[in-house]
Formats: structure tokens, C-alpha cells, sequence
């Protein structure tokens, strides 16, 4: 359910050099599915920035981000106990009740929180999972603990600095799955999509109002237009198309 | 109570506040925030005669108190539009809209501004002649007096409802296409357009939006809209319907005083969902406070 609110930071705190995780209280009425997103105003900046709930609990939830620019630069030196207005309950999110068989959650880089929330009801349910993350090297890995509680986890470096080297892809090939729910950059979300399997990806576009009234954030599919922040982020890879 | 009414070539409107063309896609999805009615009524996205993506994305950046949209009028065709939008707007709406008309021809003008005079849903169109996001037709006939003035007599003989033209900021006179669109029978005016912009990364040097150049709105173009709102209403006799980073009740207040008839608020629903809702509730407080009993009282009061 869409709705807006203030929430309160709790707390603010830097995972990475550059990647950051913020706790924010308030009211959760807007009972959020897992991969949806939502619309943070920032005091300085025209638009807001939509960023995918990473958890959440009864009395608030978390959000992961990376350092990209000027607003996720200014949200970063947010202090605990400052309120954003948030619009909530944003994108269609993960549909759990699609997938069947062995799962692989598949995540790269800054697409790995919305993913999190995603293994967590996965466990919930009793889901034959696994996780596989991708990153560029040692420095970028984080939520390593919490990722590897819920299921058997798999990290990729470019560089080999961690887990195994090359791309998620690589480590897929070998692995036995019947679905796939992922999120990361679009070449990632490209590689994971030409393996063939079925499963859902969730995808990033920069956004004009994140509720669908600009058309901003439009992609084309083999269902015809989707806006990424209403008919999206979420897309099933039978409908996705990636050109060249 | 302040008298919030205006009306628009004799259709009555309970308030001046329009959502624009292009910021509240059909409509219908908006009332999931607040109860669309007490809007004074809403300009649709912008209708081609077919179907359209528009332009590859990235088509949205950040801009110092605004935004530039390439968006390139994404649309499914006049033709769902009358059969699918429409029918699911009048189920959350029961005033009448206005169609925002667009073409690459003046032969598209007609078509799609023919479909939508046949609609109880509508009650005026606005021929977009200001579109900076297509190549060829779009903003090519509002960059010409005789390009404005032949789109605009073309549309006027295929239609029966009020024809109103919205124009483009970007040209060296905008009272010229103002005059040249008035004398070809238009019923009204819409102004302005968006401003042609560009941002680029400071980094890599990589231009912001796929298409390079695109349509910059919002809060930072609001003194060029009231101007050129002045200037127009200084030229013609046709209302004028005031567009440009309109983000409270006093912006409304401001428009009015420059002469416009109505307003139309776009960028500012991107951020704030609620933002006509608030405009109207403020421009309702600030007439009470300020004794304004009507706005025809004020209408043009600076032009003294």
C-alpha cells in the first residue's frame, strides 16, 4: 500500500567506504513485500531518491545504499534522530508464491539488500535456497553474516580477493537450480537472464516520482511498456528483453 | 468562504489548480494518495495518434531546484486511450479532463484531437505544439507563427470543444506565437513548456539524459513562466492558463495577478504526490487572510 510518512533515523552507519546502512522508525502500516522500494526526500534536492527496503520489522525498516552522487552523498552525513519524509510501499515487489524446486538468490554489489529481505521469508517458508553474491573485490562484500545464517552462501570477486574469482555467473554454471530471483547491475542481470533458467528480476532505473505518474523510468518489454516503479522493479524473465 | 471558481472558455472549474500534461500520467493512479475530485481538473498525458515508447532511458536528472525530463511523449495511442484510460479515470473522477493533444503532423492534430472531442471525459483540448522531447512535429509547430497559427486553425474546424494551444518557452518571442495562435481562432492559451536544458557528469563528461539536450521544469523556471504569462496577457485577449514550477498558493497567487485565468502544477506532484491538494488548501488560507473574495478580483492587478 502506498502511502507517505517520517520516519526517524535510528541509526546510520557505514558497512563499506562507500556503502551505508540506515535504520529508520516509524509507522509500518504500509505493510511492505519484499523487493519494493521507497522514495526518500532529501533536504537540498528536487527529487526524491528510490532506494529497496534491505528489512524490516513491525516498528520500522532498512535500506541500503551506495554513495553514487550528491543525494546519496548528503544522506550519508544524516545523524540518528533526524525525520525524512519517505514515500512507502513503492513497486511491485518479489512474488514468492511463482517460485518452485532449488532457488538461487543471485545479488551484485548494491543489489544484494532487496535480496535480504527476500532470504529471510525464503527461510521462513522453509525454501530450498542457496545465495550467490558478486562484488569487485574484498572491500565491497558486506551483510556476509547475515546472508550466510539464512542459507548456503557463495561469494564472487572480480578479482578473486574473496569467495571464488570471476562473476556469479561463473559460479551458477556448476550449480543445480530450478529458479532464480536476482537483483544487481544490468550486465549482471543480463548474464544471470542468458543462463536460460525461469525467475524474477528486479531491476534499477533513475526515476522522475517513483509512482508511476512521470514515465521516467520505462522499459521495454516482450509485454509491451513497463514503468520499473509500478509495473516494476520487479520482472519476470519471460517478459524480459535486453537489447544487444 | 473565498470563491476559488474560474472557468475556462464557460466550463466551470471549483478551483484554478490543473495538474499538467505529462505529471499525472492518466489520473486514475493519483487517487491512490488523496481524492482527485477536488482538483480543479487535470491535463492528460500527452496522446499521439499511435502508440510510443518515447526515448531511451536514462530520460529523468536531478537539476538545482528542478528536473530535466526526456521522456518523448510515451503514450499507448489515442485510440486506448479513449477505450482503456479514460474509462478507468471516470472511476475515480467525475469532473471532466482535458486531453493534451500532440502530433507529428497537423493531420496527427486532427486525428487525435477529433478522437478525444467525441468524449463526454473531456471537456478542452490542448494541442501541444511545445513538446522539446520528439524530433520533427512537437515543439517544430510552436517554434513558428505560421506553423502555430496552421495547426491551430486545422484543429479548430475538426473540433467543437474549446481548443486551447500550449506553447513553448523556447523561441525569441513568445507573444508572437501567443498572437499568431489567437488570431487563428484559438479558444486559449497554455504557457509555458519546458526550457531546453542539459546536464552533464562532471566526471566522465557523459551527457545526463540519452538524448542530450531535454525538458527542464520545476521550481527554478518559475520567474521565466510569469513572465512570459505577463507578457502574453499584455498581447492577448484569450485566457491564459499559467505552467511553470508552481509549488504553493502563492505561486498561484502570483499567476493570477500576472493575468492567468487558471494554472496548471507539474514538477512539483514528481516530489510531492499531495502537492495540488496543498495548493489548493493554501490558496484557499491565503485569500481568507489576505480578505481576496474571488480571484477575478485580482485577475491582472499588476498590469496596472
Amino acid at each position: 500500500m502506498r502511502s507517505q510518512g517520517f520516519y526517524e533515523i535510528v541509526s546510520n552507519r557505514p558497512l563499506t567506504a562507500d556503502t551505508f546502512e540506515l535504520r529508520l522508525s516509524g509507522n509500518m502500516d504500509f505493510a511492505p513485500v519484499c523487493g519494493q522500494f521507497v522514495n526518500i526526500k532529501i533536504d537540498g534536492l528536487f527529487l526524491r531518491r528510490p532506494i529497496s527496503i534491505c528489512d524490516f520489522s513491525g516498528s520500522g525498516f532498512t535500506v541500503i545504499y551506495k554513495i553514487v552522487g550528491a543525494g546519496t552523498g548528503k544522506l550519508a552525513e544524516m545523524k540518528p534522530g533526524v525525520k525524512l519524509d519517505i514515500l512507502t510501499g513503492l513497486g511491485n515487489g518479489f512474488d514468492l508464491s511463482a517460485a518452485r524446486g532449488r532457488i538461487a538468490v543471485i545479488g551484485g554489489g548494491v543489489g544484494a539488500p532487496p535480496l535480504y529481505v527476500l532470504a529471510k521469508e525464503l527461510k521462513k517458508r522453509g525454501a530450498d535456497f542457496f545465495t550467490v553474491l558478486g562484488w569487485r573485490d574484498a572491500s565491497q562484500v558486506f551483510y556476509r553474516r547475515e546472508f550466510e545464517v539464512l542459507a548456503p552462501l557463495h561469494i564472487v570477486t572480480e578479482d578473486g580477493s574473496e569467495g571464488a574469482r570471476g562473476f556469479v555467473t561463473d559460479v551458477l554454471r556448476d550449480m543445480e537450480y530450478d529458479y532464480y530471483f536476482t537483483c544487481g547491475p544490468m550486465p549482471m542481470l543480463r548474464a544471470v537472464h542468458r543462463l536460460g533458467k525461469e525467475g524474477q528480476l528486479s531491476f534499477e532505473e533513475k526515476m522522475g516520482c517513483g509512482f508511476g505518474a512521470c514515465m521516467g523510468c520505462s522499459c521495454e518489454t516482450l509485454a509491451g511498456s513497463r514503468r520499473i516503479c509500478t509495473e516494476g522493479p520487479v520482472m519476470k524473465s519471460t517478459e524480459v528483453r535486453f537489447d544487444g | 468562504m473565498a470563491d476559488m471558481r474560474v472557468s475556462l472558455s464557460g466550463w466551470q472549474l471549483d478551483n484554478p489548480v490543473i495538474a499538467a500534461s505529462g505529471t499525472f500520467g492518466f489520473g486514475y493512479e493519483m487517487a491512490q494518495w488523496y481524492d482527485i475530485n477536488l482538483l480543479g481538473s487535470i491535463s492528460l498525458k500527452g496522446t499521439t495518434a499511435e502508440a510510443r515508447f518515447g526515448n531511451p532511458t536514462p530520460r529523468i536528472a536531478e537539476c538545482s531546484a528542478g528536473l530535466l525530463n526526456a521522456i518523448g511523449l510515451q503514450n499507448p495511442g489515442v485510440d486506448t486511450v479513449v477505450k482503456e484510460e479514460l474509462p478507468r479515470l471516470r472511476e475515480v473522477f467525475s469532473k471532466q479532463a482535458i486531453a493534451n493533444v500532440c502530433g507529428f503532423s497537423v493531420e496527427e492534430y486532427v486525428r487525435v484531437a477529433q478522437a478525444f472531442d467525441a468524449c463526454n471525459e473531456i471537456a478542452l483540448l490542448e494541442i501541444n505544439i511545445s513538446c522539446p522531447n520528439v524530433r520533427h512535429g512537437g515543439m517544430a509547430f510552436g517554434t513558428s507563427p505560421a506553423a502555430a497559427a496552421s495547426v491551430t486553425e486545422a484543429v479548430k474546424r475538426a473540433v467543437k470543444k474549446p481548443v486551447y494551444i500550449k506553447l513553448s518557452p523556447n523561441v525569441t518571442d513568445i507573444t508572437e506565437i501567443a498572437a499568431a495562435a489567437e488570431s487563428a481562432g484559438a479558444d486559449g492559451l497554455v504557457l509555458i513548456n519546458t526550457l531546453l536544458g542539459m546536464r552533464i557528469d562532471p566526471r566522465t563528461g557523459k551527457k545526463l539524459i540519452s538524448t542530450g539536450a531535454a525538458g527542464f521544469s520545476g521550481p527554478a523556471v518559475k520567474p521565466v513562466a510569469l513572465r512570459m504569462v505577463y507578457q502574453v496577457c499584455e498581447r492577448v485577449s484569450v485566457p491564459v492558463v499559467g505552467v511553470g514550477g508552481i509549488c504553493s498558493g502563492d505561486d498561484v497567487l502570483e499567476f493570477i495577478s500576472a493575468g492567468a485565468q487558471a494554472v496548471e502544477v507539474g514538477s512539483c506532484t514528481l516530489t510531492d504526490p499531495f502537492a495540488c491538494k496543498r495548493i489548493i488548501e493554501e490558496l484557499e488560507q491565503r485569500m481568507e487572510q489576505w480578505g481576496i473574495s474571488s480571484l477575478d478580483e485580482i485577475r491582472g492587478r499588476s498590469h496596472a
